[in-house]
């Protein structure tokens, strides 16, 4: 393994020469990077060659952040011609989840956890709003703001109740993993995590007790799901 | 889209000028690109980094340019020789600015070399993401990258330049 770049101009380069650009700019998975050290470590001729790569680096960093940025005329440009298209077509926003389990994808790890911190919080504050609000109530009815009558149209929440349930993800489980779990089940999180525990409301309509049943068995299977039991 | 043409179009902008050598073509370019990701956004699925995404489509969109700016003549050869009409990577190195003459050296590579330092070292790219953007095997990739470097090596050393390697 001595001396491996001497070879270079009769020979192809060995694949640990090939990886020093990219060890240069800190792109190499951890296995990779680990074997570029130790041939580094050991080879002086490698080390040169690394050496170089450094320089090469650094200037081809500094010749393109010499070239400047482009112009207003490209962005007018771009926004004219967006506004000159004609309306977006709904099959844009058909695959939705897709593009929002990309979005949290490319987001930075720092960026994701202030997000996922930012929104506890307001699902936190949503769920206090409402808890306030059903507290003012008597009961589990609701009255229309529209109507000035003294006896008002009320309906009983029992009636049409959508199924939920506290359910627990598995450590592992990803954001987009739970992203997709709540687009399959037309699912959203209403509250949590209390204990660790979220709580989920199901479609738009009202379940029989078997239909939950087997909704909470499905969910119970799912990979990424630890617990699941009915809520009210 | 405002946000994503904040967060990408400077380089965007930059490895479509290094392709095609003019700034109005580079500014063109960056409209059309984001124009088609504005088109096709529900066309992209996540699976690479929005910026992998958008050096591909430059790439594209520079050629074709390219082989537009080829009607008119002009080709690889002759943008060198527009470019360089300032100091050659000799006279750098009389200025004892070695590295001066490494930017000059990477200005003359080709086209196909250029890209391939640019994406490696300025977009830190990964070998996958290379392969993705430029449309070559990865083991092409590290060959290329390899050749490139050995080709800008022969240009410091012509410009009288030495630098241990190879």
């Amino acid at each position: 393994m001595m001396a491996t770049s001497k070879k270079i101009l009769e020979q192809e380069p060995s694949e640990i020469e090939m990886l020093l650009p990219w060890h240069a700019a800190g792109t190499l998975n951890a296995r990779d990077s680990r074997r570029v050290d130790e041939a580094l470590a050991r080879d002086l001729d490698l080390a040169r060659q690394y050496a170089a790569i450094r320089e090469e680096y650094a200037e081809t960093i500094h010749l393109n952040e010499s070239l400047g940025a482009p112009s207003a005329r490209a962005m007018q440009k771009l926004f004219a011609a967006i506004d000159a298209e004609p309306a977006r077509r709904p099959q844009a926003s058909l695959n939705v989840a897709t593009r929002f389990t990309g979005f949290f994808a490319n987001l930075s790890p720092r960026t994701l956890a202030w997000s996922a911190s930012l929104g506890a919080v307001l699902l936190l504050l949503q769920a206090g709003v409402i808890g306030e609000v059903l507290m003012n109530k008597r009961s589990g009815s609701f009255e229309t703001a529209s109507l000035s009558t003294n006896e008002p149209i009320t309906r009983e929440f029992g009636a049409a109740a959508l199924p939920r349930a506290l359910v627990r993800f598995a450590p592992d489980a990803r954001v987009s993993d739970i992203t997709a779990l709540l687009d399959k089940y037309q699912a959203s999180i209403i509250d949590g995590a209390k204990g660790g525990m979220f709580r989920l409301q199901f479609g738009n309509k009202a379940m029989t007790k078997g239909e939950v049943a087997d909704l909470l068995s499905r969910l119970q299977s799912e990979k990424i799901v630890s617990l699941a039991v009915a809520a009210q | 889209m405002q946000v994503l043409y904040g967060r990408h179009h400077v380089r965007v902008f930059r490895f479509g000028l290094r392709l095609v050598r003019s700034e109005q073509v580079a500014e063109d370019l960056i409209s059309e690109v984001f124009l088609d990701v504005w088109r096709q956004a529900g066309k992209f699925e996540g699976r690479s980094a929005v910026s992998t995404w958008l050096l591909a489509i430059t790439r594209f969109k520079a050629l074709s340019a390219l082989r537009r700016r080829k009607d008119v003549e002009l080709d690889d050869e002759a943008a060198n020789a527009i470019e360089d009409t300032s100091d050659d990577p000799e006279v750098a190195v009389q200025k004892k600015d070695t590295s001066e003459a490494l930017r000059k050296c990477l200005t003359a590579l080709t086209a196909e070399h250029r890209e391939i330092v640019d994406l490696v070292y300025y977009h830190e790219k990964s070998v996958q993401e290379v392969a993705e953007i430029v449309g070559i095997p990865e083991n092409t990739v590290k060959t290329r990258l390899f050749y490139a470097r050995k080709k800008l090596a022969e240009l410091l050393k012509a410009a009288g330049v030495e630098r241990g390697w190879p």
